[in-house]
This record gives structure tokens, sequence and C-alpha cells, in this order.
């Protein structure tokens, strides 16, 4: 693999691959941008049924330029005929679902085998149209970015740009009828010229990257970065931006990477780049990526550990020390062996729960072996033992629950009590006093 | 002579019959609510209480009959309506926050292609104040619970200051705090001299809550003041087994669009 021409390509560089890597990012951008509605609007399957149904068209717009004595590779001439079929095999979606009980999925399977099977017929047959050659034709199903020139790059760029456009101006729109239709309808939007809007500006997208991506895999470019993006933030406006961001990407290393390897499809290259990224956002995304909700849920299992060993430390003091004749609590040292009874807990648990406690400076161990709570984790053990009982008791009083039980219950709650929460518990329960004494035995 | 339906009322539905795939689920409808009533539309699972709501805001199309705002027909008075809908109506799982949600209701007035300001903000910000929520103005949705987005819903239809509230079970599957702090604004509403029409499940609470009512059960049952007609006799006529052969005759069309 020679890098400095990889580098020089990624760079932009290199004069002869340059304009295909714009072009390509431009459209990744602009797929991701257009794809984050389609995703939201729940029509992925739409757009795979539009793509699909392209095929017929550029065939058929061939044939017709060939008759006419033009170039039947005329760009312009086959994505229009790629706009019609693309266009019709929607209506047709439309029209099945409203007429016949089929459901979507049924009549997005069935347009999308159809048209693509009667595309590649029509291909097979203006291959034996004589004097043009069809040669490169194919190059839509699978893509092909070797194919873009520099006429191309006005066509490509233009359209890119007003779709980009255009969606930015009907931002707010696109948002309404994407979250709530019926209502956006009852405002009086028009929501099936919205619904037309968005479907036309996924056709251009689609029609456009149908030379560089291939009909089969342009879905994965619209979907691929909007599902991607949505690990990553909670809010459209990032989600957009993300998406917009993520195509920009994968379209131009895939672009690079497939400029330089002509022999590979381009369209599969671009997508397995975009899914990379899309697996990298599963795992990393700050929002809802598996890794961090992991560790999220890894922290609270850790704080969980915590307040139990410092509780039950607390609960061993106050019944050695006989707490109810109301002197203060003296912080005295207790052996490992009389904490790991209190709790039942396994050896190797608990150890790793002390060594945590000593690394958080809430427990020290003694030469003998035995622990003794540090200065701060007696004051944080005394306020985690009062949550708990305060907790207890709102349950018992206002839950109805029995005290015997009332442990169990408070053990799944207490560790997500905030401060405020556990202000509004003291006046509900009318106790402001620092001890509380447990409401059955420990 | 009187017209049957006079313009002084918010909502008369003329002889309004709606159906799903050639299956009738709402019968020559004939109702008025009183301007500055608190009113209840009642009635057991499938009588078309949404459909009732949805047909009378032009979301599902009508077989026959109409349905007038004021005397008006509805796309000429949307400006008079806010629409609560069902809560499972939507995802809440879609990447917004709840003050995103309750500005959508300043977009109508806003018009096309104009950007949101801080003014809309503000309203919208003012609206889930007003539902007791204004703190978690900037949570995810998919993050407030079930009785929080109801009152999302409300806000949103509060911005849009309407004259008439069409809401769709509101007190569907809320706490107990949420259903008090509704009825309480809807009363409130009521006191401005604002009509509101409610889809209520809980025969319970229809005496407390609503002052006219509506029983219904693919046609109208009976509709008036609540003192008159929440009887047990409308009761059992609206959830008694006497709509049996209304029921049979639907299944017959059905199969007749069927085959």
């Amino acid at each position: 693999m020679d890098l400095e021409l990889l580098r020089e390509t990624l760079l932009l560089e290199q004069h002869n691959t340059r304009l295909v890597v714009i072009s390509v990012a431009l459209l990744g951008a602009t797929a991701g941008l257009i794809g984050s509605f389609l995703l939201l609007r729940k029509q992925s399957l739409l757009g795979d049924a539009l793509s699909h149904a392209t095929l017929p068209g550029i065939g058929i717009a061939f044939a017709l330029m060939s008759a006419m004595g033009l170039s039947g590779k005329n760009l312009p001439g086959l994505l229009t005929g790629a706009t019609i079929t693309g266009l019709l095999g929607v209506l047709l979606v439309l029209a099945i679902r409203r007429t016949t009980r089929l459901k979507d999925d049924a009549a997005m399977g069935i347009v999308l085998s159809v048209f693509f099977g009667l595309g590649v017929a029509i291909l097979n047959m203006v291959q034996t149209i004589p004097g043009q050659s069809s040669a490169g034709l194919d190059s839509f199903i699978y893509g092909s970015t070797a194919s873009i020139v520099w006429s191309d790059f006005h066509l490509i760029t233009g359209t890119l740009l007003i779709t980009t456009a255009a969606t930015f101006l009907l931002l707010k729109e696109l948002t309404l009828l994407c979250f709530d239709s019926h209502f956006a309808s009852t405002q009086g939007w028009p929501t099936l010229w919205l619904d037309i809007i968005l479907m036309a500006l996924v056709t251009a997208v689609t029609v456009i990257g149908l030379q560089a991506v291939g009909l089969i895999l342009i879905i994965a470019f619209l979907i691929t970065p909007p599902t991607a993006a949505r690990f990553w933030t909670n809010q459209l406006g990032h989600m957009l931006w993300i998406a917009t961001l993520i195509g920009a990407v994968s379209g131009w290393i895939g672009a690079s990477l497939s400029a330089l390897y002509s022999d590979l499809p381009a369209g599969a290259i671009i997508v397995i780049t975009a899914a990379i990224i899309f697996l990298i956002s599963m795992i990393f995304g700050k929002t809802r990526g598996v890794l961090p909700r992991y560790l999220r849920h890894l922290k609270l299992q850790r704080k969980i550990g915590r307040q139990h060993l410092l509780r039950s430390t607390y609960e061993i003091l106050e019944n050695t020390q006989n707490h109810q004749n109301h002197s203060p609590l003296k912080n005295l040292p207790i052996p490992m062996e009389q904490l790991r009874r209190h709790r039942y807990w396994a050896k190797g648990e608990l150890s790793k729960l002390i060594r945590q406690a000593r690394t958080e400076d809430h427990i020290e161990q003694q030469p003998s072996g035995e622990l003794r709570l540090s200065e701060s984790g007696f004051g944080e053990a005394s306020r985690i033992t009062r949550n708990h009982r305060l907790w207890e008791l709102y349950l018992i009083k206002h839950a109805d629950i029995a005290p015997s039980h009332v442990d169990r219950d408070a053990d799944m709650v207490e560790h997500l009590l905030g401060a405020e929460i556990v202000q509004q518990l003291e006046a509900q329960l009318a106790l402001t006093k620092p001890d509380i004494q447990s409401p059955h035995q420990i | 002579m009187r017209p049957e339906h006079p313009p002084e009322f918010p909502l008369a539905v003329h002889d309004l019959t709606v159906a799903y795939h050639r299956k009738p689920v709402l019968w020559d409808v004939d109702l008025n609510i009183p301007e500055g009533s608190l009113s209840g539309i009642v009635g057991p699972n499938g009588a078309g209480k949404s459909t009732l709501l949805k047909a009378c805001l032009d979301l599902i199309p009508t077989t026959s009959g109409e349905a007038l705002i004021y005397g008006k027909p509805y796309p000429k008075q949307r400006d008079l309506i806010a629409y609560v809908p069902q809560r499972e109506s939507v995802d809440w799982d879609f990447p917004v926050t709840a003050l995103d949600v309750v500005t959508m209701g300043t977009y109508r007035k806003l018009g096309w292609f104009k950007r949101i300001s801080s003014a809309q903000k503000k309203r919208a910000q003012e609206a889930l104040d007003q539902v007791g929520i204004g703190h978690l103005a900037q949570r995810q949705i998919s993050h407030l619970s079930g009785g929080q987005q109801q009152r999302v819903f409300l806000a949103r239809a509060l911005v849009q200051d309407a004259q008439i509230y069409f809401m769709d079970e509101p007190f569907a599957a809320v706490d107990a705090a949420t259903e008090q702090a509704i009825i309480q604004l809807l009363k409130d509403l009521n006191a401005q001299g604002k009509t509101v029409l409610c889809v209520h499940h809980d025969l319970a609470t229809v005496s407390r809550y609503f002052d006219h009512l509506v029983l219904l059960n693919m046609r109208v049952v009976a509709s008036g003041p609540t003192s008159e007609t929440f009887t047990r006799e409308n009761l059992q006529k609206t959830y008694g087994g006497k709509l049996n052969l209304l029921e049979d005759v639907a299944q017959v069309l059905k199969n007749i669009g069927r085959s």
C-alpha cells in the first residue's frame, strides 16, 4: 500500500481524485442531514424502495437517448430517467398502501424487488443496442467513483447545495412533521406536502448519489450517519450536525480509498467506512453508547457497595455500644469477620470493597487487621445510615410496607436519593434530628 | 325556526358518520357542546371517542356529516382550537427537550421558514411553569415520567392561547398528583370562559370533573348537563349489551367491503 499516495488523496493533493473526493464528501454530508429526517419519520424502507426503483429508469433513458442518436450515457439524461421511475416506485407503494389491506413492509418489498428485477432485465436488453456501449451502466448498481468527471461535478454539487439549503429552510417544519404529524395537521401545516417535500429531498440525494455509491447501498449512506449520531446526543440540532459530519467523513475517506483501489466497488468501501464509524459510535457514544452506559452502571454498583460497607460498619458500632443511651457514638475498630457476617459478604467481595474504601480514604486497616472508619468515612457512614432510615420510615408510613420488609426495599432506592429528596423526606416525616433509630431489628 | 346547530356553540356536530375500512365506528353523531363548559366524552373501549375528536379536527376522513366550530368549518377556525392528542401517539424517544416540544405550539403563529427566537422560548417556558414542570424544560422527553409527558402536551396546548381545548384521555396512566394538577388547570381555563372537551375513561370521577357530559357508544346515547345525563339508565344504555345489533351490522358491512 502506498501510504504517500493515500495521504495525498486524503488531503486533496492529487489532482485527478480531488473532484471525486470533494463531491462524495459533500454527498455524504447532505445524505446524513436528509437521512436524519428520513430516519425520524420512520420511512427508511421507503427510501430503499425508491433507490431500487431508479434502475429501470436508467435503462430506459439509455435506450431512448440511443434511439434519438444521442450519447446513451449523458448523465443528466440518465438521472432524469432514474428520478422518474424512482418516484413511480414511491407512488406505487403509497397506492398499494391506500387501496389494499397490505401492510407497508409488504408493499415496499414488492415494489423494491419488482422494479429492481425490471431494471436488470432492461439493462440486459439495452446491451444489444448496436453502436452504443452500455458498459459502465452497472456502476449505478454498485457505485463507481472513477466514472465521475468534471462536467458531472457541477451537477452533483449544485443539486446537493440546493437540497441542503431547502432542508435548512424547513428545519422547524420537518421536525414537527417527524415528531407529531397529527398535531402538525391540526395546526394547519400541509403534512402531505411536507411528506412529499421530504421524499423529494431524499430522491434528489439518492439519484445524485447513484453514480458514486450505487443504488443498492445508497440507503445505508442515508441511514447509517444519523443512527450513529443518535448515540452521541439527545438533541436534534446536535444530531443533525453530527450526522452531517459522519456522512462527510465516511464519504471523504471512502472515496479516497476507492479512488486508489479502483477495482473495488466504491459503494461498498464508502458504506463500510460509515459502518465502522457507526460501530465506534455504538460502543463509545457519549449519551447512548454501550460502553458509557456500562461505565455508569459500574459506577452506581461501586457506590452501592461503598454505601453498604459504610452503613454496615455504622450499624455494628451502634449495636456494640448500646446506642440507645444517648452517649455519642465512638468510632472504634471492628474485626473484619464481624463485618463480613453482618451482610453475609463473600470474603473476596468484602476485601474488594475495603480496598476501594481505602483508596477513597473512608476506612483504615489497623496493623491487627481490624477495620476502623476514617474521620470522613465516619461522617459519610452516619449520613448514609440516616438516609436509609428516613426512606424506611417513609415506606412504613406512606406505602404501608411492613417494618420487617422495609430494609430490602430501602436498599434498592436509598443510593439514588439526592439532597433535595432527602429534604422532602425530612419535611414529610417531620424529622430533622441528626440521629434516627432503625425501625426494625438490625 | 331556530337552526338545529346555532353558531354560538363552540362545537356543533351534525349527522357525523365515520368508517374505517368501511366498518362504521361512529353512526349519525349529532351534538352541541355549550360555550364555557367543561365537557366529558365517556363510553366503553372502541366506542369511537378519540375518533370523534379526530373527525372534528379533520384528521380522518368522514363518510357523511360535518362538525362546525362556532358555526364555521374547522379549517377556518384553527386558531380557536388547541388539541392534546393521546400520549402514546408520538415517539417519546425523539431527540428533543420538553421545551422544544412546547415551542412547537407556537409554530403556527410563527409561520413558514421563520426561525424560533427567544420570544417563543420564553412563552414555552411560561407554559411549562404553568403546568408545574418548568424545572424540567431542558430534559430530553424520554427521561420524563408519564405524568410529566402529559404535562408537556398540555403546555404545548396552552401556548396556543386557544378558546376551545380538545383533549384525548389526558388522565390516562398519569400519577395522582398530575391528575390533580391537570384538573385544576382545566378548571382554571374553564373559569376564563374557555370550553374544554375531554375524552375520559374513569366513571368514578365524571361527576366531580365535568359539568357537561356526552355518553358515546358508536352513536350519542345521551348528551347534556352531567347532573341530568349521568344516570344509571343512561350508563346501562352506553355500556350494556344492547348495541349488539349495531356491532353485527358493522361487521356485515366490513365483510361486504372485503369480498
